[in-house]
């Protein structure tokens, strides 16, 4: 694939075989320090997230790549340059990737419509978080072997999360079934039609789940009338100890963090034995060293 | 040049006269004379003859809702460079809408239109008043300054009138000049940060969706006021199904509302945003196949008064941008005779109910000149060759701007020539002399 802008269009020949990627990674497999020696991966963070912009810059210098670290903050961009100017001239010192996360839902097309190097979203407003998608895939067919037939419940903030979209994407794709939960303020309209089961309620779809994913629940939501408080969200959706209790023996727990402890999910919970929250992290770097390989080749 | 024109043996559609089928069609001194079945022999030596065989000979057409950018904006388009696509696109009068820069909110702009248009000499160029001064939705705009300074409606157009109590008030307060209020039918609380119509290709883009409710609440608000105080209410951009309900149901009962519908609306849904497609990006938004569906209906019966382009003009700066941050709007005046005309391809109109939608309809809504054939009326003619095939190819516009979701789309039934007031001001793909 020439861009990674998003899981939605991938096989699911495409997704394993960068998630095989990722494990043979992990694995220690073939020593891959050479596969972009000498070359520069830019990482354009037009918005702050240390913990992904980390794990690009650990995988890029795991395949022998120099990082270009480019951060909105204080940069051209705060004096009104446009997107594309911006990318122009960063892509100009002659990076092979572009690495972009930004606030605006499409940002990472727009800008692939107009460079010649590989895009890799890596976060786009409210639309797709695709490594993020295959981190928890990966971690979930870490445990799992394969993920036909499993029911992942993904509870929160729908509306607002780019990690729901991809993971709806790519775990539909491997074959689980996805119930999107939450408040019908945070449904958006026609996820049934992406292939999503919808619920209002997490305690009656608790029962079947196999995986239960819990997302960020930004609090500015409630000024905006989503939800009344974060003491009532938290009770009606928020995963705490006594609805863990009521979850099948072997399920697992995920969070894409940074995490609100005890507003979507109790701390006993997320530090708990169910809990790959860390897992997750770990195999951040080994899944967007498959991704920088595949965009590269 | 001769004033004494004969366009011989087009078939004339004229709506407004019940007239369709082969005629001659006399023009002179910038008026139609006659309308002949039985071919006219003109004994004058000075006589300049249209052979129309083949072709259609329509009145010129009126849009109700463009955008011209004058004073203002200048580097999108210009009064002059917009009558250009005018008369390119069949219309010989438009209705500039008043969100320039300054706004049209007084005489003094009202009048620098004016005298732009008379400079550029191409069509006709009629006003839209503000509703309130600056389109701030505060206090009242001189309506009866802007009426006798040649304002033909009034409009905040770009903005809803979101204080209900002025509203009422300037509908009662049009009353006084039998003033149109052409109204921009959006509920900002509901339409809040929207980029794009709600529903599944928001949902799958993580795009702000816009509901229909922004649009059908305003119109039912607006609907009971002018029930309550009589008056005329034309509402913009029909974009879905709720509102023509409405509208339907509210000239049922004889109240005096009009609409519009724009071609981008009745053509397109909105998968047509594709991947961030900042050209398919307009106010209101696409909507879906349902809502795109009832416009053709609304159209068809009567509900829908007036096919109107909305002609947006947008720099390429407005639009090859992030989608959140790119400007509402496309062109629409080169390319709405060929997309009306699709429907007629597609049975949805016929062709007589068409031409009525470019002609008829919106010189009534609006009490304008034109429209029609009548011995008398104004000669602002186009004849149209109906079966001819095109490329719509935005880098060929006459207007300064390039923002359509329809470059590259095949259309049928192109503009031969445009004459307005008996002097032709277009032909075969060029502007005539026009000073
Ligand atoms: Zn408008």
């Amino acid at each position: 694939m020439r861009h990674l802008l998003g899981i939605e269009g991938l096989r699911r020949a495409d997704i394993e075989a960068l998630l095989d990627r990722a494990e043979a990674h992990l694995q220690g497999g073939p020593d891959a320090s050479h596969v972009l020696r000498g070359r520069v991966v830019a990482n354009l963070f037009f918005e702050d997230s240390t913990r992904t912009r980390t794990s690009f810059e650990m995988a890029a210098h795991a395949l022998g790549a120099r990082v270009l670290n480019w951060t909105a903050a204080g940069s051209s961009v705060s004096k009104g340059e446009t997107l594309l100017d911006t990318v122009r001239n960063i892509e100009a010192t002659g990076p092979v990737v572009l690495v972009i996360r930004h606030r605006s839902s499409g940002a990472p097309h727009l800008v692939a419509k107009h460079v010649r190097c590989a895009v890799v979203n890596a976060g786009d407003g409210t639309h797709e978080h695709p490594s993020q998608a295959l981190l928890d895939a990966f971690t979930l067919r870490r445990r799992w072997g394969r993920l036909d037939g499993r029911t992942v419940v993904i509870v929160g903030d729908i509306l607002h999360s780019r990690v729901a979209r991809s993971n709806l994407h790519c775990l539909t794709a491997l074959g689980a079934r996805v119930v999107l939960c939450g408040p019908p303020t945070l449904l958006p309209p026609g996820l049934e039609s992406l292939g999503a089961e919808v619920s209002t309620s997490l305690d009656a779809v608790l029962p079947r789940a196999d995986a239960v994913m819990c997302l960020r629940v930004q609090t500015e939501r409630q000024t905006e009338n989503f939800f009344p408080s974060a003491r009532e969200f938290s009770r009606l959706f928020g995963l705490n100890a006594a609805r863990a209790e009521r979850l099948k023996p072997e399920a697992l727990v995920l969070h894409p963090g940074p995490m609100n402890r005890g507003v979507e999910i109790a701390p006993a919970v997320a530090d708990g034995p169910r809990s790959v929250i860390l897992e997750q992290v770990a195999h951040g770097v080994a899944v967007r060293r498959a991704i920088l390989e595949e965009v590269c080749r | 040049m001769s004033s004494t024109i004969l366009f011989r043996r087009g078939r004339v559609i004229d709506p407004r006269n019940g007239v369709d089928g082969v005629r001659d069609v006399l023009v002179r001194d910038g008026r139609v004379t006659d309308v002949s079945e039985a071919p006219l022999s003109v004994n004058e030596p000075d006589v300049q003859v249209v052979e129309a065989a083949g072709k259609l000979v329509l009145p010129g057409f009126i849009d109700l809702h463009v955008h011209l950018r004058e004073p203002g904006e200048e580097g999108k388009e210009t009064v002059l460079t917009g009558c250009m696509a005018a008369v390119a696109g069949g219309f010989t009068g438009v209705v500039a809408m008043p969100n320039t820069k300054p706004v049209n909110d007084s005489v003094l702009v009202t009048e620098y239109v004016k005298a732009k248009a008379r400079e550029a000499r191409l069509c006709h160029v009629y006003l839209a008043g503000a509703i309130t001064k600056g389109l701030q939705g505060e206090e009242m705009a001189e309506m009866g300054a802007l009426v006798s300074a040649g304002c033909v409606c009034i409009t905040d157009d770009g903005r809803p009138v979101m204080n209900a109590g002025l509203m009422r008030r300037a509908l009662q307060y049009a009353q006084l000049f039998d003033l149109p209020v052409m109204v921009h039918e959006e509920d900002l609380t509901l339409s809040g940060k929207g980029v794009m119509n709600e529903g599944r290709t928001s949902t799958r883009l993580g795009l702000v969706g816009i509901p229909p409710s922004a649009e059908v609440a305003m119109v039912a608000r607006d609907l009971v006021l002018l029930e309550e105080t009589k008056g005329r209410l034309h509402v913009a951009h029909v974009s879905c199904e709720g509102s023509v309900r409405l509208i339907r149901e509210a000239k049922r009962q004889g109240l005096r509302v009009t609409a519009e519908a724009a071609p981008h609306h009745f053509t397109l849904d909105d998968e047509a945003v594709g991947a961030y497609d900042t050209h398919a990006r307009m106010n209101p938004p696409l909507r879906t196949r349902r809502d795109v569906e009832a416009l053709r209906e609304a159209l068809a019966d009567g509900t829908i008064d007036a096919i109107a382009t909305d002609h947006a003009p947008h720099g390429v700066l407005e639009k090859q941008v992030e989608f959140d941050k790119a400007w509402n709007g496309v062109v629409g005046l080169e390319t709405a005779l060929g997309l009306t005309l699709a429907l007629v391809r597609e049975g949805v109109l016929s062709l007589q109910r068409a031409v009525a939608l470019l002609t008829d309809g919106p010189a009534k809504a609006f009490g304008l000149p034109g429209g029609h054939l009548a011995a008398g009326a104004p000669a602002d003619i186009v004849v149209v060759e109906p079966n001819a095939e095109w490329t719509v190819d935005s880098a060929r516009f006459f207007s300064r701007s390039r923002n359509t979701p329809f470059h590259g789309r095949r259309l049928t039934g192109r503009v031969a020539q445009t004459w307005v007031s008996g002097r032709l001001v277009f032909e075969d793909g060029h502007i005539k002399e026009h000073r």
